[in-house]
């Protein structure tokens, strides 16, 4: 789970990392009860999950009360890569001295935590330069380890004292709240050399909300994914029109690559997981049924163990109750192969030996290019 | 250095052994929902399985396999190295302190959802005490034709002397299905997991098989995600593995920042992309099938090479 900007600096400020002071506003009349405790300039943030804010004008200085309510006007009606913010941060501007990048990431390959460090803060990870890269502890990361990263980025003083202390203190953050990111990008060093954090990335693991009730409040997820992940199943939407329904993520990728490098263009992606019954194949169908765009259904199920019958009943019971009516192209290995072609003949789906039979004959279905 | 985990000892064991072929297997979770079902395949196509571990539910029985309400009490004549974990994700933990301290020297975790801080700490405590988690998230490992523990459907497998070493589970069934098909059998399956955090991650399952001559090939079918394809690709220029290698990356098309399906399954900037991959088994010419189906000729064609 990715939370937003203002989600992380709530959790920061609870492990007493120093974030400037802000407001949040959802709306007009909200915009209108905090605007006359503003100290000019302000800073207006879109809070959205996509990166790369900034460059898609969806940060936005503001230097007087009469700018503000258009500038948020303009914000909340901003679309950054298809998401429209809920909210906008409005935080009182700081003069900084100078921007540093530091994150707490897990590392896969080492399974364990590594921080980047770096003196040159502000941009994207990937264009930061002079990146100190280690290994740490997030247990027993001790001041002195942390005194020598502050060393490592030849900070002194005051500055080294406040960067050290935040990088125990995000530490903590990254242990207690189980996350698999903490980033402060940037973090600023203030004219009395003090650091304070300007952004905020953090990505809690979801496999552990269960025992984080706290955190259940950032959960935000469409009606459409809860209703999938009450069934058990992962579910993605994506830019097109074809579905693609399967069991396995791996396999259902592996049928988005064969799509795409056949000139579709995926618009789901639904993985049932482990038993294809009747009840679930027919469930995912009703999560692809609320989305309108969709014009065309692969489903590709694999199993020496399934028995292609309960899916080709599924799929008659979805049409017969009228909940889809988009043609269905389906490749279904497994038991009873021969019955479910005959179950499935007289209907607007059909079932073919391989995937790429079932996905040469999608393609050329005209409704996809309308 | 230590000496290598040899996963084939503990699985199938040394002719000679009396249990040559027939190792003892406890399996934890045995009467929960898919415990139980996969305990039935799993003895149907020849694991041996001789306890069962529901905690509170000691001294029952589960279609004649004694249930125990712990390894602990299960494991104290019966000398079984190997365990098959199906409990739910929050006990995962527990159920390998449980395993680890009781003899079990291989552990193949099914649960998915197992929190990452868990899945640390359940390696760290496996490595210290000399045992070997496969997993979590993972569908299991298969001995085509000795035994299999896990999840994993038999049909698509064949015996013979390709090793598939994947991070998706039906990919694993899928590929193996199309070698199988084309008359290439395969000495071991293994699935690494879906989950970031895996106890045998790829560059270990190599070792697994790096000295064993009766593996000729791997199939590696991993997908986007993390960098496991390239510290592989590290690791086999370092060591200058020899045996042919196909490969196969899932997610080309997948946008970034989505998590897909798998918790491991997401791409940051140019980090876990399928790209990024291609070009890593591009730099010791490793090829890279497009689809599934494709890997069999690929591979057919490299043995064919390799031999002449």
């Amino acid at each position: 789970m990715k939370l937003l900007e203002y989600q992380g600096k709530e959790l920061f400020t609870e492990h007493d990392i120093a974030v400037p002071k802000s407001y949040l506003a959802r709306n007009q009349s909200e915009l209108n009860q905090i605007a006359d405790k503003l100290q000019f300039p302000v800073v207006l943030k879109s809070q959205l999950t996509v990166g790369g804010r900034g460059k898609a004008g969806a940060i936005l200085k503001c230097m007087k009360l009469e700018d503000l309510a258009p500038k948020f006007t303009e914000l909340l009606n901003k679309e950054v890569k298809g998401e429209l913010p809920k909210v906008i941060l409005i935080e009182e501007a700081v003069n900084i001295d100078k921007e540093l990048y530091l994150s707490l990431f897990l590392n896969r390959g080492k399974r364990s935590y590594s921080l980047i460090s770096s003196a040159q803060g502000g941009m994207d990870i990937e264009s930061v330069e002079n990146k100190v890269i280690q290994d740490i502890s997030i247990t027993g990361l001790t001041q002195s380890d942390a005194e020598n990263i502050a060393k490592k980025l030849n900070l002194d003083g005051v500055t080294a004292k406040s960067f050290s202390n935040i990088v125990i203190k995000l530490a903590k953050l990254v242990r207690e709240k189980e996350a698999e990111l903490a980033e402060i990008n940037p973090l600023a060093i203030l004219k009395d050399g003090t650091c304070l954090a300007l952004d905020s990335k953090i990505i809690i693991d979801d496999n552990s909300l269960f025992r984080h009730p706290e955190l259940r409040k950032y959960v935000q997820i469409s009606e459409l994914q809860e209703q999938a992940e009450k069934s058990g199943f992962s579910f993605v939407e994506l830019d097109g029109n074809i579905a693609i329904i399967g069991n396995g993520a791996g396999l259902v990728m592996s049928t988005l690559d064969i799509v795409t490098d056949a000139g579709g263009k995926p618009g789901a992606f639904l993985d049932f997981g482990g038993r294809a019954t009747t009840e679930t194949i027919y469930k995912a169908l009703e999560v692809i049924s609320k989305l309108s765009k969709i014009k065309a259904i692969l489903v590709n199920l694999f199993g020496g163990i399934v028995r292609t019958d309960l899916v080709a009943q599924a799929i008659l019971n979805a049409y017969q109750d009228g909940m889809i009516t988009v043609p269905i192209y389906a490749r279904i290995s497994g038991a009873e192969s021969e019955k479910s072609k005959k179950m499935l003949s007289n209907s607007n789906a059909k079932l073919y030996d391989t995937v790429e039979e079932a996905i040469s004959s999608l393609v050329q279905y005209k409704e996809l290019s309308k | 250095m230590s000496k290598k985990f040899d996963i084939f000892d503990i699985l199938v064991g040394k002719p000679g052994d009396t249990d040559y072929g027939n190792k003892p297997v406890i399996i934890q979770g045995i009467t929960g929902n898919f415990g139980s079902v996969h305990t039935r395949l799993m003895r149907e196509y020849g694991t041996n399985i001789v306890a069962g571990v529901t905690p509170n539910k000691g001294g029952q029985t589960f279609e004649g396999i004694p249930v125990f309400d712990s390894v602990k009490d299960a494991n104290k004549n019966l000398g079984a190295k190997i365990s098959g974990i199906f409990v739910p994700a929050p006990f995962f933990l527990s159920a390998v302190k449980d395993a680890v301290n009781n003899g079990i020297k291989l552990l193949v975790a099914i649960p998915e959802h197992v929190p990452v801080r868990d899945a640390i700490e359940a390696l760290e405590y496996a490595q210290t005490n000399g045992a070997k988690i496969i997993g979590p998230n993972t569908p299991g490992v298969i001995v085509p034709s000795v035994n299999k523990i896990g999840i994993m459907p038999s049909q698509p497998f064949t015996k013979g002397s390709t090793a598939v070493f994947s991070r998706s589970g039906t990919l694993m069934y899928e590929v193996s299905y199309h070698l199988s098909r084309q008359g290439i059998g395969q000495q071991i399956a293994l699935g690494i997991g879906g989950d970031p955090i895996n106890g045998t991650n790829l560059i270990e399952a190599f070792e697994l098989i790096s000295d064993r001559d009766e593996v000729e090939s791997v199939v590696v079918v991993g997908e986007i995600g993390g960098d496991a394809e390239e510290s592989l690709v590290q690791y086999i220029e370092k060591t200058g593995f020899s045996k042919p290698v196909v490969a196969y990356v899932a997610g080309r098309s997948a946008p970034k920042e989505k998590r897909m399906g798998h918790a491991g399954a997401i791409v940051y900037g140019n980090y876990g992309s399928a790209e990024s991959k291609i070009s890593s088994y591009s730099k010791v010419n490793i090829p890279v099938a497009k689809r599934p189906a494709e890997v069999p000729s690929i591979l057919l064609k490299l043995m064919k090479l390799n031999k002449c």
